[in-house]
């Protein structure tokens, strides 16, 4: 996501945010909370460390919520993006790709089958069956007003696109976020595992809950309408468990999870094979093709990219920020895409693009950073293991 | 021993011709933890206004420049093993280096704490 227009409007929990003590950046077209005060000092290591013991609230309602429905929506879908939406049952999640047809990324995103049932009438001897097939898209904030044009201009015209513009996006992030929503809307994590959603009437509110997330715990996020926002973010946050968390967070959780960021490490000069992204396509799509950019991607899917996304063990204390060149000896072989300092592990970590001979897991490489190198291996992603619920074992 | 401020937000105790320089409470409080500081070497000249360390915290790396000029002749090694210090004790123990000055007068027109104070205040 890239940063600051001129022009930043306000989220609806604007002013929540302000009197828990945040400070407020400008961020995809909104002004948003890096960090928050907090009790104890607050501040970013704090935040992102409640999140990975306790859990977490997140505002996120800078993000595209979005309606793709009509008859047809999964196979209009599916020519926009690589992954299986036909197959995609109602209540479940999927992450994807929009690309262009060269096969470079638009942006990422979670499409949610969002088809509901609807009860048939057992007097005039109806059965019930399912409603007009609907699917609930997520999209970055910096992207979404491209993205509704893409899909305006690429959706035929008896598929209906909605732009859910009155609705905030709250996530509840980490190992306690069940309990915690468990004693806010009981029984409800007990509905859900991993990349399951649902819709949820929790009084007069109809909450669209997910269980997803993008700092690799266990958690939920939950679509509520903007003017409940507060209340529902009061309650949330009312529960011992949970504590505001902002951007700054958000950002180091995910580097941590080696889940990519659009605007930094995924882009238009990106592809899912490049970007290391292809579990996001089931063998089925990758052969059939029918989708933007798989002409494009052909050859790559099948011979590897010319540069392909890493993550980066660093040596030492000092990050590697984003831009900074990777090399092999005298070889520049590569640019960092995301870097930071871990606070889990206690040392720098980062995400890049390097030329495929260097891709190999143990390779050793060096990353300039002020005219200093800097040690760096490259290693397996997540950095920090993922913890999603899938279920009892 | 007098203490200056910049604009800044950097702190310089004068003994002498000796300046011991760190960044202000309020700096750190800007910047968050901070997990690495990069010191100029020893025996290096700094000139004021130039570029003399870099702090990396959690969210980004921020360049701190010389309030004064002169000849660094001591960098705080404990940064290194707790750059943390900084934010727990930024105007003491988290100092980052002491300077010979080349230049007193470069002196003239810092701020006391009581000017630093209302700067701040007015920021």
């Amino acid at each position: 996501m890239s940063e600051t227009t001129s022009e930043t409007e306000k989220l609806p929990l604007d002013s929540w945010h302000r009197a828990k003590g945040a400070r407020m950046v400008p961020f995809a077209g909104y002004e948003m909370p890096i960090q928050y005060a907090g009790a104890s000092g607050g501040g970013i290591v704090a935040e992102h460390d409640w999140t990975r013991n306790s859990a977490s609230l997140f505002d996120v309602s800078h993000m595209g919520q979005l309606i793709v429905s009509g008859e047809g929506a999964a196979e209009a879908l599916e020519q926009l993006v690589p992954g299986a939406i036909t197959s995609l049952k109602p209540g479940r999640v999927r992450y994807t790709l929009l690309l262009n047809d060269e096969g470079g990324i638009l942006d990422d995103l979670m499409i949610t089958n969002v088809t509901s049932w609807v009860e048939g009438d057992e007097e005039a001897g109806e059965e019930g069956g399912w409603g007009e097939p609907t699917y609930y898209l997520v999209v970055n904030g910096a992207t979404k007003w491209d993205d509704i044009a893409h899909l305006r201009e690429h959706l035929p015209d008896e598929v209906t696109l909605t732009h859910l513009e009155d609705r905030a996006l709250i996530a509840l992030q980490g190992p306690n976020a069940a309990t915690a929503l468990g004693r806010v809307m009981r029984g409800v994590p007990d509905r859900l595992t991993f990349m399951q959603s649902l819709d949820y009437q929790f009084g007069e509110w109809d909450l669209r809950i997910t269980r997803a997330g993008y700092t690799g715990e266990d958690g939920f996020e939950i679509s509520v309408a903007s003017e409940f926002a507060e209340p529902l973010a009061n309650r949330l946050c009312a529960e011992i468990e949970v504590r505001p968390a902002g951007l700054g967070a958000r950002d180091s959780l995910r580097l941590e999870a080696g889940l990519p960021l659009y605007g930094h490490d995924l882009d238009t000069e990106t592809d899912p094979v490049s970007a290391d992204l292809m579990f996001a396509l089931t063998k089925k799509r990758r052969e059939a093709g029918g989708w933007k950019g798989h002409e494009a991607l052909v050859e790559r899917m099948a011979g590897g990219a010319e540069t392909r996304r890493v993550g980066l063990v660093v040596e030492g204390r000092q990050p590697a920020r984003e831009g900074a060149r990777v090399f092999h000896g005298d070889k520049d072989v590569g640019r960092i895409t995301s870097g930071g300092f871990s606070p889990t592990l206690g040392h720098p970590v980062a995400m890049a693009y390097v030329a495929r001979d260097y891709a190999e897991l143990d390779t050793k490489l060096e990353i300039e950073v002020r005219g200093k190198r800097l040690s760096a291996v490259v290693a397996p992603m997540p950095f920090v293991p993922h913890k999603y619920y899938r279920g009892e074992k | 021993m007098a203490r200056y401020f910049t604009e800044e937000h950097e702190w310089i105790d004068i003994e002498g011709d000796t300046a011991t320089v760190g960044i202000t409470d309020y700096a750190q409080e800007q910047l968050g933890d901070i997990v690495f500081v990069e010191l100029p070497e020893v025996g290096s000249t700094v000139d004021k206004g130039k570029d003399a360390a870099v702090v990396e915290s959690v969210k980004a790396a921020s360049d701190v420049y010389a309030p004064v000029s002169g000849e660094v002749t001591e960098a705080n090694d404990a940064l290194e093993d707790d750059p943390a210090l900084v934010n727990t004790s930024p105007e003491e123990d988290g100092w980052f280096f002491k300077l010979t000055l080349s230049d007193k007068s470069e002196l003239d027109g810092l701020m006391d704490e009581k000017a630093y104070k209302s700067f701040c205040d007015g920021l």
